[in-house]
């Protein structure tokens, strides 16, 4: 452990954090513990497993809230790792770090869990496979924790796996529906493609090392080993393509709108706390590398970042589905996150991410309940609902000023913190077209929230709010919306900056993030001309709302329609291709090669049961044993009639018999 | 009179026994072949004994028991004949196939 850390220039000093820290591992195991429980004893429960499920994330979110307070009074570093294998020079490690970014990380993963889980338990009233719901569901948060939790690159992609397998269950959860089991493959898929990447970088940094922990691979990449030093940026740029694929940048973006195809919750947990930022999480974690050795490759991640949040939140303006213009808008707002730990903005990412997690959880589960409510994902098919559904209403507003970034509310400071580190590293062209992402943003929700809570309502399923056990989460996290950014307000109070600052290793250049009033000023007003302007376009014929589509551009919107036609593009280019050719060979060596070994070995196996049957058994074995029967029996039945009962003949045979004894006696002795 | 001649005697009554046995019908007679064979089987005891001369006179013994045993073994022998022949109306011995297959 190294109790003081070098942040900046200054030293803060931390803790081991005692007995909190150290059994910080009930963390991941309560939730597996859980989901086991809910597989074994779920269907027996009242509520079908659920309540197993809340209680494990209740005890997830009361022991983060603990630790977040430990590290915000004392700042805790505490790492801790068992050697499960020994395999040749590589050790496999099991283990759990509680510092600065895994503590912030718990405690955002434990109260989205908490809260969505609660909600879950409302909304997943009555549906199918609700304790497999659950058992998934709990796994899913778990695998997320193990990621968090883990103290070096080979726990982390057990953890990474497992999330993606989770996603792949629950998005798939309808799967009675061939494109919802087909938005899971999609995930899964696009992910898998992204995960080659990781998994090469790890190898490639581990070995290079020598250990696959993070602190020795950034003890190595700040001390400037030279063992790492040509491999630090193929190393790093391996494992941003990763984190590409989990975080959903383009390319790899294409996969998180289609996840939408699972419940409701679902979308909220992914989209908050869990899969989504565990592709931020990894660039936060391997900061140091990209700070100091991978320096090189950090305008990559400046670009990767800048054209997903611009090209996902012009997607988001032409979408019908609710769901998915939040979809699109949680690509947006990562690809904001992505660019700003490229461009050095430690503290804004990470503060992006926190902020970003309480808002975007609370949109899709006010999304959620309005479509329980409606029985549409179609936002035609809405529209009033804000009489009939004031708490969701609120809820939505919260969440929606927080998202557009209007002051006070939370987005509001990550999102112009985000900004104001773009222009001052230099990353000017970035940071306009974060402005220009601020204003997308405000119109794209605008218009999201006047088409659904504005007007008059247009479908025709009787609308009432959500039950308390949905409601009461959709309240607090209103709440979350609007205080959760109050944590880093650069120059009045900088908590948030403190607490992701302690960590074990030294970053090479961690300021906090400075205040920028020109940038903000910009920023406020293109997201306020962004709101006005989906005002007039989707408010002022509210009654209506039938001209809303005269924005119609005529190139452009079906272009942003087809999603640039990129998924046409990857059917064209990879799938097609695979499908075809690969397909066909797969399926030609499975039927004339692998079934023909498989039913040769069928008919061969006849052969030999007939031959057993008919032959060896029926005609041998069966055969001797009668035979022998038959025999005995014949000659018991000619012997018999020896005994003719005549006693006289018996004599005589016994006179015979002494005769034929005294003279074979004569003739031997 | 040598032994010799006492053991053919014995010798003669034996197969004049056996003979009896085997050709008599009826079973009176047969037992009474019996009788013949055993007093045969005395007769070398007894010529046995008095050409070996032993001290504990066995042979004389055992005349004496083959003797005992030979009328209980008649006594109960006419009660199984008289036994047949009250139920048969019959004492041959060729009719006698109770005891087989």
């Amino acid at each position: 452990m190294i109790p003081q850390i070098l942040a900046s220039e200054e030293i803060v000093h931390a803790t081991t954090g005692g007995w909190l820290a150290q059994w910080a591992w009930l963390i991941v195991v309560v939730p597996f513990a859980a989901m086991l429980a809910i597989i074994f004893f779920g269907k027996r429960m009242p509520r079908e497993g659920g309540e197993i499920a809340v209680g494990a994330m209740g005890f997830v979110f009361v022991y983060a809230a603990v630790l977040l307070i430990l590290n915000i009074t004392q700042g805790v570093v505490y790492e801790h790792s068992i050697q499960v294998a020994q395999i040749g020079s590589v050790t496999v490690e099991w283990g759990w770090v509680v510092d600065g970014l895994s503590t912030m990380m718990y405690f955002v993963v434990g109260t989205l869990s908490f809260l969505v889980f609660t909600y879950a338990l409302g909304y997943m009233k009555g549906d199918v496979r609700v304790t497999w719901f659950f058992a998934a569901f709990t796994f899913f948060a778990g695998s997320m924790l193990v990621l968090v939790s883990a103290p070096n690159l080979i726990q982390l992609i057990v953890g990474w796996e497992g999330v993606g397998i989770a996603s792949y269950l629950l998005i798939g959860h309808y799967w009675e529906q061939k494109e919802n089991s087909s938005a899971g493959m999609k995930a899964f898929y696009t992910n898998k493609v992204a995960d080659i990447g990781l998994i090469i970088g790890a190898i490639i940094l581990g070995t290079a090392v020598g250990s696959f922990r993070y602190s020795s691979i950034l003890d190595a990449a700040t001390a400037n080993a030279a063992v790492l030093r040509p491999v630090a940026v193929l190393g790093g740029v391996l494992l941003f393509i990763g984190a590409m694929g989990k975080s959903a940048q383009f390319p790899f973006h294409v996969w998180l709108p289609d996840a939408m195809a699972g419940p409701t919750p679902v979308s909220s947990l992914m989209h908050a706390a869990t899969m989504v930022t565990a592709g931020v999480y990894l660039i936060a974690r391997m900061y140091p590398l990209y700070a100091g050795m991978a320096a090189d490759m950090r305008v990559l991640i400046v670009v990767i970042g800048t054209i997903t949040l611009l090209i996902a939140g012009l997607l988001a303006i032409v979408q019908d589905d609710l769901k998915r213009v939040l979809a699109y808008s949680t690509v947006s707002q990562l690809g904001y996150m992505v660019a700003a730990l490229g461009a050095g903005g430690y503290t804004a990412g990470l503060f992006h991410l926190w902020t970003h997690a309480f808002f975007k959880g609370l949109l899709f589960l006010t999304a959620g309940s309005v479509i329980h409510a409606v029985h549409s994902n179609n936002m035609s098919d809405m529209g009033g609902l804000r009489k009939k559904m004031p708490v969701t209403f609120w809820s939505f507003t919260s969440a929606t000023l927080a998202l557009v970034a209007i002051i006070p509310f939370a987005g509001f400071f990550s999102k112009d913190e985000i900004l104001a580190t773009l222009g001052q590293n230099g990353y000017r062209a970035a940071m306009w077209v974060g402005i220009l992402g601020a204003f997308i943003t405000a119109f794209y929700m605008g218009r999201a929230m006047f088409l659904t809570f504005f007007g008059t309502y247009k479908g025709d399923a009787h609308v009432h709010e959500s039950p308390a056990v949905m409601a009461v989460p959709m309240a607090i996290l209103g709440v979350a919306a609007l205080v959760a950014g109050w944590v880093n307000i650069p120059g009045i109070y900088e908590g948030f900056h403190e607490w992701v600052g302690v960590r074990a290793i030294t970053f090479p250049s961690f300021a906090p993030e400075a205040f920028d009033v020109p940038v903000m000023l910009t920023g406020l007003g293109f997201a306020l001309a962004g709101l006005i302007i989906a005002y007039f376009f989707y408010y002022a014929d509210a009654d209506t709302q039938v001209a809303r589509d005269r924005v119609r551009i005529p190139v452009l919107w079906p272009f942003l329609e087809h999603k640039y036609y990129l998924d046409d593009l990857y059917l064209a280019m990879l799938v097609n291709p695979i499908k075809g050719p690969i397909a066909r060979a797969v399926d030609w060596s499975n039927s004339y090669i692998i079934d023909g070994v498989v039913n040769g070995a069928g008919v061969l196996a006849r052969l030999i049961s007939r031959f057993v049957y008919g032959d060896l058994d029926q005609k041998g074995i069966d055969l001797a044993v009668n035979t022998a029967a038959i025999v005995t029996g014949s000659a018991g039945g000619r012997v018999r009639r020896l005994q003719t009962g005549k006693v006289q003949q018996y004599a005589a045979m016994t006179l015979v018999g002494v005769a034929l004894l005294v003279i074979a006696i004569v003739i031997f002795t | 009179m040598t032994l010799v001649q006492y053991l053919i005697l014995g010798a003669l009554m034996f197969s004049l026994g056996v003979y009896g046995l085997l050709i008599r019908r009826n079973a009176v007679m047969v037992l009474l072949a019996i009788e013949l064979m055993l007093n045969a089987v005395n007769l070398n005891l007894i010529a046995f004994e008095a050409a070996l001369r032993t001290s504990f006179a066995g042979g004389q013994v055992f005349a004496i028991f083959v003797i005992s045993v030979a009328a209980a073994e008649v006594g109960i022998g006419l009660a199984i004949v008289l036994l047949i022949f009250r139920n048969r109306r019959s004492a041959n011995v060729d009719e006698l196939d109770l005891m087989r297959w």
